[in-house]
């Protein structure tokens, strides 16, 4: 029963926030919602699936391209070019980019684009048992060279500045106040579904496979289901919502540049998800949430102390509490609920 | 359930935080921006930490410096300047979203802030859209007038446009281009395609390397075999120190083939020891060897503030300048309002240590010297060719015939 | 073709940088299963030693700095080891997230003790210059560090084949708990692989002071090649090591060639996920009794 009454409390204070908060601190708090999002797909990969993605900055890459370039388009109406192609010498519309003018299909890009990525890359490396740390390091790379060739297509993607300036998602106006609550209920909404489908995987015949495959994934191969199948199907998931967050992340703060994609922003996801504790999807959630939230918190009063606080704090979750915060929650309600069995006992 | 239980616990914890904070740290409003009891608030804003933190740190300083100096002499408008530091931590969207925390919430008079065109991209819409100030003090790639911009740093036409021509003066016909990966080298190097094309240069060859490459001996070979007169070196930051020491263990000498670098200062020069770099040009608006009286004073009010053993620079003076000009804008608006100081900045004009420099009403650019230096093998960069009197600024290029095809 | 000539010393130089850097991480990764994300940082520490001994006894110190630097990265990976590694064995994916957190600690440590800007190693009088051989050029700073790198791999595989300490870590990277019966103290073969992969990187950031730049940034250039170098050489091999960094600094130098740096770069991670296809364990695997 309290639990119910604890996750009414904190739906209820996601709906007020939009009305006691400035704007400002109402987009920093949509922008954790995003970093929440790519968590919960972390906690599924990591924590019940035991794949250490390193590059996830490359799906929320994707998606937040494909947004950003619809955005960029519907700005510069049916005859003009995005600003940047014309600073850099692009004369004629790129083909990559003409499809990206239609709503329709960017939508399904933001989802399909770091998808079907995700699966093709998964079907490849997994087959071939490529895991643990190999896997850790391979994806760890591939956002290196992600972002490499983002920078050096400059014509295409708009190279380290990446797409900025935009003023409308849809029929929203993102310069007015409205827009921006509006905006942030979409992405508290997305964070809402998002769990509930991956709560949904993981109470599931699926998701028991998945920490079997974690666990043990030859004795699963010896039991006659394919391990690469289930791992490319969650690594998927993952990327998938990695993508609707960069796609969200877009009209929240205003910019997609490489700069949130390469090896460092694409550890730093992880941090939210290792304090929180990766074993919990909740945990995950509210990590991401406070890791982004003292981030901002300490650049705004001692910014080089971030540097020490986010390498200590991972050094101290990691020796004391390896299944992060939520971990110390779960081992606390049993210790208590250890003694109140004795005293019964007693 | 547990979960449920859990996410209600690490939610309910964490979000009465963001709201308690967000609630009380919001500040009176005045009618002038940033002007508050007993002082004016302006922003600082520049990387702290990460890769740009080498570079930017130094700007801040100089900013603070001209902040406590004109606090000293009595402030502006009778009330002292209160500086607002921020990190935009080298990452661009941080800084758009600092840049929206200064105005909205700490509501500043105006920031002094950015250095990469990136972050400047970044920034741009969130001054536009709030109707706020910036000045943004590193000579960039041109091809950008924002009515919420003031731009102290120098412009193509003040930096590599005269770095051409004194090449050119030089004999020199046969160029080679070395960039790092990002925005200003390639714009860069386009402009010096089209001068080139014009003025029957040869370009032999274009390089780009990623941000934070180190390995330059492929690059040296194709450059070695293409046997420039010159090379046009556009790398950023830590590049620099791998490519002039590689440059020099493959024999390039100074004096066979130099080297015009637009990103390199004094405080670069230090880190990849002058022994490399001695000889080389670079092509500047001020060093910290500019014989002017007001840089005898900003290069000692520097050293007693920071250290005997710290360098100028031309984007620390640039920094420097921008605070020093945003000021008599106000003094002479009589405001902070912005409209007001946009207004009365056009025809301002300073005794900057670089000489004097006039703020351009219509673009927001400011006259600067153009100045090309030798760096002396103490890592202090000599005067060997200067504009003479200020280049009114020229982001698009228009007065140039060659440049017709370039601006949109 | 003298070009292609030209380009050849190059790949050669660049493989002696990998696999200076590699050859320490092979091995805590082979033995321990440690992905140690601040290797980068040892060899930043090994830099800043070549640095500060500069300061002190002027440039002819370049060759003190080389094993002063191995004790100082050494003493800095015995403690990683001693004070937090050895409580996550098992857990190697943690490893590589712990050890990314101290490498940040340990940057910042460098830009508060000396400063953020780059600072100014010199090299030695005696390795300035060049000479030409049959019209291929080859500077004496990267023939010093190929030659400094074939020192490092004779040293390693002499260590490994020849001396008792060298076999007992054999023993161990084969099959830790047979070693463990056989009455090896795999705790402390632990703790000197770990002082000698970290040394190897102080030795490695001192040569880097010839070509590159010295500052809080320095390992974070190098540390995923590396990786790359290892992950397609084969856990704790040292041929594979060695013919994996030789591949790479090639593949680097020519791609680099006939394309541009960035796409090379590029190129080069996809010929490693290709080649990872065909052998998922890298090149050379030690076979082992094992089903994992």
């Amino acid at each position: 029963m309290s639990s119910r009454i604890a996750l009414a409390l904190c739906v209820l204070l996601l709906a007020v926030a939009p009305f006691t908060l400035s704007p400002f601190r109402l987009g920093l708090l949509a922008k954790y919602l995003c970093f929440a999002i790519v968590a919960v797909g972390i906690a599924l990969a990591w924590g019940q699936g035991g794949m250490l993605v390193l590059g996830q900055g490359v799906f929320f890459g994707l998606g937040g391209y494909a947004m950003g370039m619809y955005l960029k388009l519907s700005e510069a109406g049916s005859a003009g070019l995005p600003d940047f192609m014309v600073w850099s010498g692009v004369e004629e519309l790129p083909a990559l980019w003409k499809p990206f003018a239609n709503p329709v299909f960017a939508l399904a890009a933001v989802v399909l684009v770091p998808g079907l990525v995700a699966f093709l890359l998964g079907l490849l490396v997994f087959r071939q048992r490529v895991r643990g740390a190999y896997f850790a390091i391979l994806s760890q790379a591939l956002a290196a060279a992600f972002v490499i060739l983002l920078v050096g297509r400059q014509g295409i993607t708009g190279g380290t500045n990446g797409l900025t300036n935009f003023s409308r998602f849809f029929q929203l106006d993102l310069t007015d106040p409205n827009g921006q609550r509006a905006v942030y209920a979409i992405a508290a909404v997305v964070l809402g579904l998002v769990y509930l489908v991956a709560r949904l995987v993981i109470r599931g015949r699926f998701g028991r496979l998945l920490v079997a495959v974690r666990d043990g994934e030859d004795r699963v191969r010896f039991l006659g289901y394919d391990p690469a199948v289930v791992k490319t199907v969650t690594f998927t998931m993952s990327a998938v919502m990695a993508g609707l967050a960069g796609a969200l992340f877009v009209p929240i703060v205003g910019i997609i540049s490489p700069a949130l994609l390469g090896i460092v922003p694409s550890l730093e996801l992880l941090v939210g998800v290792a304090v929180g504790g990766r074993f919990v999807l909740a945990g995950a959630i509210g990590g991401a949430i406070l890791v982004n939230y003292a981030k901002t918190a300490f650049s705004e009063d001692f910014a080089e102390g971030w540097l020490y606080l986010q390498g200590g704090l991972f050094v101290l979750v990691l020796v004391f509490a390896p299944k992060g915060l939520a971990g110390l929650v779960t081992g606390a309600r049993e210790r208590l609920a250890a003694r109140v069995r004795k005293e019964r006992v007693a | 359930m547990r979960s449920r239980l859990l996410k209600a616990l690490t939610l309910s914890l964490t979000l009465p935080v963001v709201l308690v904070a967000g609630c009380v740290s919001e500040p009176g409003t005045g009618a002038s921006p940033g002007v508050g009891g007993d002082g004016i608030k302006v922003g600082v804003l520049h990387s702290l930490s990460g890769t740009m933190a080498i570079s930017e740190v130094t700007v801040k300083d100089a900013e603070l410096l001209a902040i406590e100096e004109l606090n000293a002499s009595g402030g502006v408008l009778g009330k002292k300047l209160v500086p607002v530091t921020e990190d935009g931590a080298s990452d661009w969207p941080t800084f758009a979203e600092k840049a929206q925390k200064l105005i909205s919430q700490d509501k500043v008079a105006t920031v002094f802030g950015g250095w990469t065109s990136a972050s400047r991209k970044a920034m741009l819409p969130v001054f536009e859209r709030n109707k706020a100030l910036l000045w943004y003090p590193v000579q960039y790639e041109g091809l950008e007038s924002s009515p919420y911009i003031f731009y102290t740093g120098a412009t193509t036409n003040q930096q590599i446009v005269p770095a051409l021509d004194y090449l050119a003066a030089q004999g020199k016909k046969k160029l080679f281009l070395v960039g790092s990966d990002y925005v200003f080298p390639r714009t860069a190097n386009k402009i010096i395609k089209a001068y080139a094309a014009a003025k029957g240069i040869e370009v032999l060859g274009e390089e780009y390397t990623p941000l934070g490459h180190t390995e330059y001996g492929t690059l040296v070979n194709k450059l070695v075999d293409a046997k420039p007169d010159a090379v046009f070196n556009t790398l950023n930051g830590d590049s620099n120190v791998a490519f002039f020491k590689q440059l020099r263990s493959a024999g390039i000498t100074a004096a066979g083939t130099p080297v015009v670098s637009v990103s390199v200062a004094e405080e670069e020069v230090k880190g990849i020891g002058p022994d490399n770099v001695a000889g080389h040009l670079v092509a500047w608006n001020y060093y910290q060897t500019t014989r002017t009286p007001a840089n005898d004073t900003f290069v000692k009010a520097f050293k007693a503030k920071y250290g005997v053993d710290k360098v100028t620079s031309d984007p620390m003076e640039a920094g420097y300048n921008a605070v020093k000009l945003w000021a008599a804008a106000v003094t002479k608006a009589g405001s902070t309002d912005v409209e007001a100081v946009k207004k009365a900045a056009g025809g301002i004009a300073i005794d900057a240590p670089e000489g004097t420099t006039t703020i351009d009403g219509g673009n927001q650019h400011v006259s600067k010297t153009a100045r090309i230096g030798v760096v002396e093998p103490d890592g202090q960069i000599k005067e060997v060719w200067s504009s003479g009197a200020p280049i009114t600024p020229d982001p698009y290029l228009k007065g140039y015939d060659w440049a017709s095809g370039l601006a949109p | 073709m003298e070009a292609l000539a030209n380009q050849l010393p190059i790949g050669l130089s660049i493989a002696a940088v990998l696999l200076l850097i590699a050859l320490g991480l092979t091995f805590t990764f082979g033995q321990m299963g440690v992905i140690n994300m601040a290797h980068g940082e040892f060899i930043m520490a090994g830099a800043y030693t070549a640095y500060l001994l500069q300061g002190w006894a002027g440039e002819q110190s370049f060759l003190l700095a080389l094993p002063v630097a191995f004790a100082v990265a050494g003493l800095l990976g015995l403690l990683l080891e001693w004070a937090l590694i050895r409580r996550f064995y098992g857990r190697p994916l943690d490893t590589l997230l712990l050890t990314w957190g101290v490498s940040l600690i340990l940057q910042q440590l460098a830009r508060d003790l000396f400063g953020a800007p780059n600072v100014q190693a010199t090299a030695p009088g005696w390795l300035t210059g060049g000479i030409d051989l049959m019209g291929v050029r080859m500077p004496y700073n990267r023939l010093f560090i190929l030659g400094l790198a074939v020192v490092c791999v004779v040293g390693v595989w002499w260590y490994l084949a020849k001396s008792p300490q060298g076999r007992r870590m054999r023993a161990v990277v084969q099959d830790r708990e047979l070693a463990a019966y056989s009455g090896i103290a795999t705790g402390r073969v632990d703790r000197f692989t770990f002082l000698l992969g970290s040394g190897l990187a102080g030795v490695a950031g001192v040569a880097l002071t010839l070509v590159g730049p010295v500052g809080p940034g320095l390992g974070t250039f190098y540390i995923v090649d590396a990786f790359l170098v290892v992950v397609a050489g084969g856990l704790g091999q040292l041929r594979g090591a060695v013919i994996a960094a030789v591949a790479l600094g090639m593949l680097n130098s020519f791609l680099e060639f006939w394309s541009d740096a960035s796409l090379a770069k590029v190129l080069v991670f996809v010929v490693v996920i290709a080649f990872l296809q065909v052998r998922p364990q890298g090149m050379f695997v030690l076979r082992g009794r094992s089903l994992v």
